[in-house]
């Protein structure tokens, strides 16, 4: 936009002030992220150093590599995305199916069951973290993708936020697929899904997110340092690696990277996501 | 039943021995085939049962074992023992808990500062016109989609007592910093400003859709009357609002009291001062995984329940007197 066309209110908006202020306080929000990339950079002797060394000179990028060898780190990471990608397809399949019925269908107990699904939106995790952690051991899934998956690929938050999208579906598209001779699964797949990515790529992003950074229920179910999640993984390091302050920081920058880029990239994406499943 | 009953309309219903239970004629859903009878057959429990067993097994279910295994002491071979109301009356003389209470509320109230100056933030970054404004916008919501335990490391290395870069700036201005995440008092508050740093970007998303609303007459209509910038922010801004105010409050208080990841993380789980630093889910994953004393642990359980249950009903109850819905 050329500064011609803007008012003189807008003009305001780019005074040096307004960008000093933001600038400020933008640099304050991302300082731990730059800090992170530089101690992942710098050597042990470095990071310990008072003053602080600003910038490590020689770079160590040794210390990424060491992630990979002093850290079940790929194991970590696969845990991470298998158990992110159950989730989001599950959540995905099931909260909108299960979300559309409840929208668009008629059936017996249909307000008392969605009244009960509901009611978990208002229950802490703890109140069914035991039990849950019994179920899974009972399964004997203990320490595998599936059983820190499992529980997870079911979402009150899921269903009440596609059945809110499908209400706000016009109904004029099913009328007519319907006298086509469509039936209730090819009407879901081929005509509404399809209208329901607004709220789909929300709830992608939501569980994603969730699912990638989760740290509570992965610590229960794993016990072996491989078969954790990446979250679960860095939270519990312990021996040696703890004052090697240097590889610590490198494998947060990693465990955090994919996610972090991602959204970064789809940035309007997430936000609207985000901002849109608080509006519902 | 085969699958291909109901697939065609016209055709002769899907079986059913539903008794008839309110008439068709106002029916507007459905896009199944249909009975007669205002219900859609065998389609919605397709739909919908996957999902209904998987919440009732794996949410319902264990809410209602939970609720028992409260009255239960954990035997060492994991049988369980009815003991009444013991646990409770444990939980409520245990000092640890109610010391772990307090943290919570420290934390949440550290958290919840936070939201004004979300909300100066969201302002800021949404001006119309303002230049780099994703750029910025990526800046402030960093934090909140970061992974916790990651960035939980960040900021052990930045309040380290040793060689932080935190007492290294406090010591330019004379001051003998502490060891933030190792002495009592320090440490909760010191996980709170990175809990309050961490979802700052949460509220600046939602505040920000809200700014984006208001309708710019108003702020027109201010300027010609003479308003200042700050009388603007005040009089109309924040009233108009006040609705994703009073949501993002809701969540920030929900999530304080789940305080876990962050202190788990900083505080690492041998520190000195750990006692008397806990959270209430800190103490919960303690005694139910840790010391597997799960009958007491379903007991903390509850407890973050209904304290949650009560605050949040306490908002609710007094949204009438600051929230603004037009």
């Amino acid at each position: 936009m050329s500064k011609e066309s803007l008012s003189p209110a807008q003009q305001g908006a780019n005074s040096v002030r307004t960008h000093l202020v933001i600038g400020i306080i933008g640099f304050i929000m991302v300082f731990p992220f730059i800090w992170q990339l530089i101690i992942s950079l710098s050597t042990n002797d470095q990071v310990m150093s008072v003053p602080p060394t600003f910038w490590p000179g020689d770079l160590q990028w040794g210390n990424f590599v060491d992630v990979f060898t002093k850290l079940p780190f790929f194991d970590q990471f696969g845990v991470s995305v298998g158990i992110t990608v159950i989730r989001v397809i599950g959540q995905v399949v099931l909260c909108s199916m299960a979300g559309y019925a409840f929208a668009r269908m008629r059936f017996r107990g249909r307000g008392i069951f969605l009244g009960v699904i509901l009611s978990i939106l208002m229950v802490p995790s703890q109140v069914y973290l035991i039990p849950q952690f019994q179920i899974i051991q009972n399964l004997g899934l203990l320490n595998t993708i599936i059983g820190i998956a499992l529980p997870g690929i079911f979402s009150a938050f899921g269903v009440f936020l596609m059945r809110q999208i499908f209400l706000g579906l016009p109904l004029e598209l099913e009328e007519a697929a319907r006298l086509d001779g469509a039936n209730p699964f090819q009407i879901f797949f081929k005509i509404m899904l399809p209208l329901a990515t607004p709220g789909i790529s929300a709830l992608v992003i939501i569980t994603t997110l969730w699912s990638w950074n989760d740290l509570l229920w992965p610590l229960v179910v794993t016990t072996y340092a491989e078969k954790m999640p990446l979250s679960a993984g860095l939270a519990t390091l312990t021996g040696s690696i703890t004052t090697d302050y240097p590889v610590m920081m490198a494998a947060s920058v990693l465990a955090m990277a994919p996610v972090l880029i991602l959204f970064i990239v789809l940035q309007r994406r997430v936000v609207e996501g985000l901002a849109f499943s608080g509006s519902k | 039943m085969s699958l291909r009953t109901g697939s065609t309309r016209g055709e002769s219903p899907a079986p059913t021995d539903r008794p008839v239970r309110r008439s068709d004629a106002k029916r507007r859903m459905a896009p199944g085939k249909s009975n007669a009878k205002g219900f859609d057959g065998y389609w919605p429990w397709l739909f919908v049962l996957p999902t209904l067993f998987g919440v009732l097994g794996f949410y319902i279910w264990p809410i209602i074992q939970t609720g028992y295994l409260s009255f239960t002491e954990t035997g060492p071979f994991s049988g369980e023992e009815f003991v009444g109301i013991e646990n409770y009356q444990t939980m409520l003389a245990d000092g640890n808990v109610g010391q772990a209470l307090v943290n919570t509320l420290v934390y949440t109230v550290i958290v919840l500062a936070g939201i004004p100056i979300a909300l100066l933030m969201a302002n800021l970054v949404n001006q119309p016109g303002l230049r780099f404004a994703s750029f910025y916008r990526v800046l402030f919501f960093m934090p909140y989609i970061a992974m916790p335990t990651a960035v939980a490391l960040v900021w052990r290395m930045i309040y380290n007592g040793d060689f932080g870069i935190l007492n290294w700036m406090l010591s330019l201005g004379g001051i003998d910093g502490p060891y933030w995440t190792s002495t009592p008092g320090f440490a909760i508050v010191s996980v709170g400003v990175v809990g309050m740093w961490a979802s700052l970007g949460f509220g600046i998303i939602i505040l920000g859709a809200a700014l984006k609303n208001i309708s710019p007459d108003y702020y027109e209509a201010a300027q010609l009357d003479g308003a200042t910038k700050w009388k603007q922010f005040t009089s109309i801004t924040v009233p108009l609002v006040t609705p994703s105010l009073f949501f993002v409050t809701i969540i920030s208080v929900i999530n304080g009291f789940q305080l876990f990841d962050l202190l788990y993380a900083i505080m690492g789980q041998y520190n000195p001062a750990l006692v008397q630093s806990q959270s209430l889910v800190y103490i919960f994953y303690n005694q139910a995984f840790i010391q597997n004393d799960r009958g007491y642990a379903a007991a903390i359980g509850m407890l973050i329940l209904v304290v949650i249950g009560i605050v949040t009903f306490f908002q609710f109850r007094m949204q009438k007197k600051w929230v603004n819905y037009v």
